[in-house]
């Protein structure tokens, strides 16, 4: 599938440019930051779902030698009803600021209420135990349907439901609705041969990054504070940081350590407001560590959801309607993924009436953060399902149905926009040629199932400067927090440009005083948009190396052309000097060149995945084994091709993960009774088989290189395609998420 | 003239119309124009001088950064839509 006639260096894998430092351990993460004088903070986290905080006693923790300072929410500036920008959106200031620590209510199990800073993390840890809390102990609302009643418990009194621009008149824990409507959903269902209408639920499944959140901060004399930290992007914790502490963002440098794991997870806020608030307090640096099951209960997880889904199609096969409801669970505060889950749930085809109906809905867990995708696999975990009871009861191939109904260039989304140029067909015609699909599977309780999916993708803003050295190399740098070989990918752009080898970049993600702005990693988007401000710098680096040789050869900078590293002139004198030698003649043609690139790029395009299972299905135990998976996916371009495979192999893994083992199971009273990794189980490589990764190149028309975001689409459609396995395998339909050996054997009507 | 795409939660104020042409160089102008023949439309886009937090704005498939300054040709297709997010913010474009 790949192609690499036009380029040198893009479609080729050279080694990561950071790979020597992290396969040896010398790679600094947040936990290892040292200062002189360090304190270590501590944070109190709530012990009940649901409660009003009554008081908040801290004196006997302060009186505890050792302990330098005790903050709560208290020292927190006043929110009032601020909306704070965060430059990718806005947020109420008081949900932000009372989601870092609480002030009137606990609206989860976990959530902080008070942190402390002590000479060592165990004096921190008991001045915590002596914090005495005073709670009025609420019943807690769990679950996304029961929250919608309208005599749930309300989290938030004042609370009501929006409706673009529109809001309720009455309280409610429905923080929005959202509609999507095309043509005649009432028509379409009319000329329909075949209907099914199915419901879904899925469960909170966390990112899982192995690296739990961290941040150190000190606050200079003169009052400048630094954060040390793990994150998907040092300007939106400056940003985030600066609206809860009402301080200037000219105060503030974020400082972005290496990162193991994100997925999402690492976007919003939780302890780096509280170490700042601490080194604030007590004139000192503080470094503030979660552990395991801080990280589970005290940061967003991707929310469990409640999906209806109904569609149509002649007896030929053609779709003629799709109707969605999508229920979200946005934990403690507004702001689930159910947006691009009601964009993404029908984009992979082309439906002409279509209605969609999304809501936001606060319950008693922590707040959502995004995880890959965001939104997008609850929602086609239930979209093609459905679509595979259709194709069964059509007897037509599902793969087969997917490209009669495939979604391509010119055709209408359900949320309006038209796509551009798109790969979804391509991925599935892929799937099918793929020798795993030809290969037999007829074995007793063995079965195969296939899905698809869709993810937008994001652009925003990236800046990247680049430093010409005096030996050819390039100094880059960038803005993007690395999590999947990024630096990698986006050197290589830039080295097509400057006809020069990878090697020969040197990547630095750096803080935020030292570049220009640059959104987070996220919406994959970074080997596109970075990738792009990247090739941005290097055509400005080029301009000025031509005028260079220009003046070297005393000629027109006209005359001068550069191709495959080379600069040579053109009508008149024969001249002709490499990349690298030029650059150790700047000093003589006029000083050093630094080149800069800043996009905001609004044509991320489209990426599609197309996966095939085969699973076995012990009917005993309800255990499902993965035999073998393919996982085919449109990258428009492949910058480093084993980095994309990587991330196709990442996001099949995790939605493994999520649809056979991974949950917050909880209690009664709201509490999660399984948050280390011994108990939420994420699969290993002991329990996969090798994950055939298959890429396919439809270039995107709105990138120099036709780059598509690869990372996040690649989780869409394993929940789907494991379900269809298993029905394959066991005449059993599964509706509900982990589809783990107890549901299994309940489905089976054996337990 | 550009073509405005009215979603469905808003066509209670244009008769239930889905596309509506209006003249305008800008998003800005756009909306007054829409405000002009639909009156009750600006107040659900917009607040002071911005659009609302939760809706994001789509010019011939490409998401803006939802600016009424934004220029929009003579044959643009505008939605405004809800804003996509993806669980930082209410509303993460």
């Amino acid at each position: 599938m790949l192609e690499n006639k036009d380029y040198k260096v893009i479609g080729t894998r050279p080694i990561r440019h950071d790979g020597v430092d992290k396969v040896t351990g010398r790679a600094l993460y947040g936990a290892d930051f040292q200062a002189a004088g360090l304190l270590h903070g501590r944070v109190l986290r709530s012990p009940h779902a649901h409660a009003k905080i009554i008081s908040i006693d801290t004196s006997r923790a302060e009186a505890l030698p050792g302990v330098k300072g005790v903050v709560t929410a208290k020292d927190l500036p006043d929110a009032g009803d601020k909306v704070a920008d965060l430059g990718e959106g806005a947020v109420n200031l008081k949900h932000l600021c009372d989601n870092i620590l609480a002030s009137d209510k606990v609206l989860y199990k976990g959530h902080a209420v008070a942190a402390v800073a002590a000479t060592n993390p165990h004096i921190a840890e008991e001045a915590c135990t002596l914090i005495d809390v005073e709670y009025e102990v609420l019943s807690p609302v769990l679950e996304v349907r029961q929250a919608m009643e309208p005599d749930a418990p309300l989290l938030h009194e004042h609370l009501k439901t929006t409706s673009l621009g529109e809001t309720a008149d009455e309280p409610s824990n429905v923080a929005s609705h959202i509609q999507h409507k095309l043509g005649d959903p009432e028509k379409g269902f009319a000329e329909a041969d075949v209907i099914i209408e199915r419901e879904f639920v899925t469960g909170t499944v966390h990112q899982g990054y192995i690296e739990p959140h961290n941040a150190t901060a000190h606050y200079n004399a003169d009052g400048q504070l630094t954060i040390w930290c793990s994150t998907q992007g040092a300007f939106t914790v400056r940003e985030q940081v600066a609206e809860i502490l009402q301080y200037p963002i000219s105060k503030i440098k974020v400082v972005p350590m290496e990162i193991g794991g994100g997925f999402g997870g690492k976007i919003s806020v939780y302890i780096k407001p509280v170490a700042a608030m601490l080194a604030k307090k007590t004139g000192k640096p503080v470094k503030v560590l979660m552990n395991r099951a801080d990280v589970f209960e005290g940061t967003g997880p991707t929310p469990a959801s409640f999906i209806r889904v109904k569609m149509g199609a002649t007896k030929e096969g053609k779709l003629t309607a799709a109707q969605g409801y999508l229920a979200f669970e946005a934990g403690a505060y507004p702001g689930s993924p159910v947006g691009p889950g009601a964009m993404c749930i029908f984009a992979p085809y082309s439906i002409e009436n279509v209605i969609i109906d999304g809501y936001d809905v606060v319950v008693n867990k922590p707040k959502t953060a995004p995880y890959r995708a965001p939104g997008a696999p609850n929602a086609a975990f239930g979209s093609e399902t459905v679509l595979d009871e259709i194709a069964e009861h059509l007897g037509i191939d599902p793969l087969e149905i997917r490209l009669m109904n495939g979604a391509k260039e010119g055709d209408r989304r359900a949320d309006g926009p038209v796509h551009p140029r798109i790969g979804f067909i391509e991925t599935v015609e892929a799937a099918k040629a793929h020798p795993h699909y030809s290969a037999p599977n007829g074995k007793k309780h063995h079965g195969r199932g296939v899905a698809s999916g869709y993810w937008f993708n994001i652009g925003l803003e990236s800046s990247v400067t680049i430093n010409v050295n005096a030996d050819g190399t390039i100094n880059l740098v960038e803005g993007s927090t690395d999590i999947g070989g990024t630096r990698a990918s986006i050197a290589m752009q830039a080295a097509e440009v400057l006809g020069i080898p990878a090697e020969s970049v040197n990547p630095s993600v750096v803080d935020t005083n030292s570049v220009g702005y640059t959104a987070v990693t996220g919406g994959s988007r970074t080997t596109y948009a970075t990738g792009y401000a990247a090739y941005e710098a290097a055509q400005e680096v080029k301009r000025q190396m031509i005028t260079r040789a220009a003046k070297l050869w005393e000629v027109d900078e006209a005359n001068v052309q550069f191709a495959d590293g080379e600069f040579s002139s053109i009508n008149g004198k024969e001249e002709q000097i490499s990349f690298r030698d030029l650059c150790a003649r700047l000093g003589e043609t006029g000083g050093p060149i630094v080149g800069s690139g800043t996009v905001n790029p609004g044509g991320a395009g489209g990426a599609y995945a197309t996966h095939v299972v085969d699973v076995e299905v012990d009917e005993e135990t309800g255990k499902v084994e993965i035999l073998r998976y393919t996982a085919v996916q449109d990258a428009g371009k492949a910058i480093h091709p084993s980095y994309v495979e990587g991330q196709i192999q990442g996001g099949a893994v995790q939605g493994i993960g999520w649809a056979l083992n991974e949950e917050y199971i909880y209690n009664a009273e709201g509490e999660m009774t399984n948050a280390s990794f011994l108990d939420y189980r994420m699969p290993t490589c002991l329990d996969l088989p090798m994950i055939d990764a298959v890429i396919v190149e439809v270039p995107n028309p709105g990138h120099p290189y036709g780059v598509r975001g690869v990372g996040e689409v690649p989780i869409v459609p394993p929940m789907a395609a494991i379900a269809n396995a298993i029905y394959d395998a066991i005449g059993v339909r599964m509706t509900e998420l982990p589809m783990s050996p107890d549901r299994l054997l309940k489905a089976l009507g054996k337990i | 003239m550009p073509i405005v795409a009215i979603p469905s939660l808003l066509r209670n104020l244009t008769d239930g119309e889905e596309s509506i042409t209006v003249p305008g160089a800008t998003i800005r102008e756009v909306i007054d124009n829409l405000e002009n023949r639909y009156p009750g439309m600006k107040a659900r886009l917009c607040e002071e001088d911005r659009i609302k937090p939760g809706i994001a704005i789509y010019v011939n498939g490409l998401l803006t950064r939802g600016s009424l300054i934004e220029h929009v040709d003579a044959d643009a297709e505008i939605h405004f839509l809800p804003a996509i997010g993806g669980g930082v913010a209410d509303t993460l474009h």
